[in-house]
């Protein structure tokens, strides 16, 4: 086919795509994966051993590609919904400058591609997790749960979760109660994250018809829930210390940090009505996004002193 | 040969030497641009996966690349 014409045989103009690379990189949901990168990352980085930089860095190539698969098939499925809210209606389907189709093959390759690769580069224990947690996210929490029920945030925070899992696995071959621990933290924590946003974004998500909490239970049993969430993520954030997975600069950040989670779920639970209310519940958010990334930060940075104390 | 697409669109082989179809998709400017620079980005990123693969092999091989299999 080295010369090859195209005909219209009904009147329709053919669909030509003027999609740019930019406009695939958008359906990758890039802020999430590199959320999902670092938090793989501290779970290479609490292995027992230290990897090979090289196969560490391809395994967490590997994992980013795979949560930016879990993005373009999110947001295949989601087109419909997404057009209708404002946070997501400038996305690249509903905005028009990328296919349904597109986002569904392209997704598909890479979800295939970032399984075998971290396979091929790691080992098949941490690619079956990853393509775990491709399938978790896009059909149980997307597909099923998200449309389905207001606690869809509490169970499909596990896909979110699972990153730190994969790296350790890639790093060590298994499954140790350290990574447990990390999935535990992101887990708990998902709610309380989510659920801030769902408080200031409760008319998207209505127009959407996504069964939010604040949409179904309504704001107050919200707060309430953020805050029971909260009290529960202020302990566990502290286990990476009290288990013997981290040093005491970690045991004082994240028991000031939970403290400080706690005061903003607080916050959010007692300013009700207004501009506080909307104030407390975007603080708690930003808030929220600071305390993991000062927790995992933390945990990488001793890890890699220790590890060059007793290379070096 | 011939082969349908979408329902509406054709696409028809024709010989080298034969006379163009005045009726062919002619692509705009930005159409052009987008599909190259869809193409560039396509040739990044397979040579950066043959990259990865060739370090990743390395790697694995360690310091056993260099020594010769048992005769």
């Amino acid at each position: 086919m080295s010369d090859a014409t195209f005909r219209i045989d009904d009147g329709r103009a053919p669909r030509i795509s003027i999609a740019a690379p930019s406009d695939y990189f958008a359906l990758l949901k890039p802020r999430v994966m590199s959320l999902v990168v670092f938090t793989a990352l501290t779970g290479v980085v609490m292995a027992p051993t230290p990897p090979n930089p090289i196969i560490a860095f391809a395994s967490l190539l590997a994992i980013a590609v795979g949560a930016g698969a879990s993005g373009a098939l999110n947001m295949w499925f989601e087109s419909d919904i997404d057009a209708l809210m404002t946070r997501t209606r400038n996305r690249p389907i509903p905005s028009g400058r990328l296919a349904r189709e597109e986002a569904l093959a392209f997704g598909l390759v890479l979800a295939v591609m970032s399984v075998f690769t971290l396979g091929l580069a790691a080992n098949w224990l941490a690619a079956a997790l990853l393509a775990f947690t491709i399938f978790f996210y896009v059909v149980i929490y997307t597909m099923w749960l998200k449309r389905a029920t207001p606690l869809n945030i509490v169970i499909g925070g596990a896909a979110g979760a699972l990153p730190p899992m994969v790296g350790f696995a890639a790093a060590s071959g298994e499954l140790g109660l350290s990574s447990l621990v990390l999935f535990t933290i992101i887990f708990v924590w998902t709610p309380p994250h989510f659920w801030a946003l769902a408080l200031l974004k409760s008319d998207d998500y209505a127009r959407a018809g996504v069964p939010m909490l604040p949409n179904v239970a309504g704001p107050d049993r919200t707060r309430l829930e953020i805050l029971i969430y909260s009290a529960l993520l202020a302990p566990i954030g502290v286990l990476p210390y009290l288990l013997g997975y981290a040093a005491p600069a970690y045991g004082v950040i994240s028991t000031l940090c939970g403290a400080a989670f706690l005061l903003c779920a607080l916050a959010t639970y007692r300013n009700r009505e207004g501009e506080a209310a909307k104030t407390a519940a975007r603080r708690l958010f930003i808030f929220s996004i600071a305390y993991l990334f000062a927790l995992f930060l933390t945990l990488v940075v001793e890890r890699i002193l220790h590890l060059t104390a007793v290379t070096g | 040969m011939e082969a349908h697409w979408n329902g509406g669109l054709k696409m028809v082989d024709e010989q080298p030497n034969a006379p163009r179809d005045e009726g062919g998709v002619v692509l705009t400017k930005e159409e052009a641009r987008s599909r190259r620079a869809r193409n560039i980005a396509i040739g990044l990123a397979v040579a950066l996966f043959a990259a990865l693969f060739y370090a990743v092999t390395i790697a694995k091989l360690g310091g056993a690349v260099a020594q010769l299999p048992p005769s």
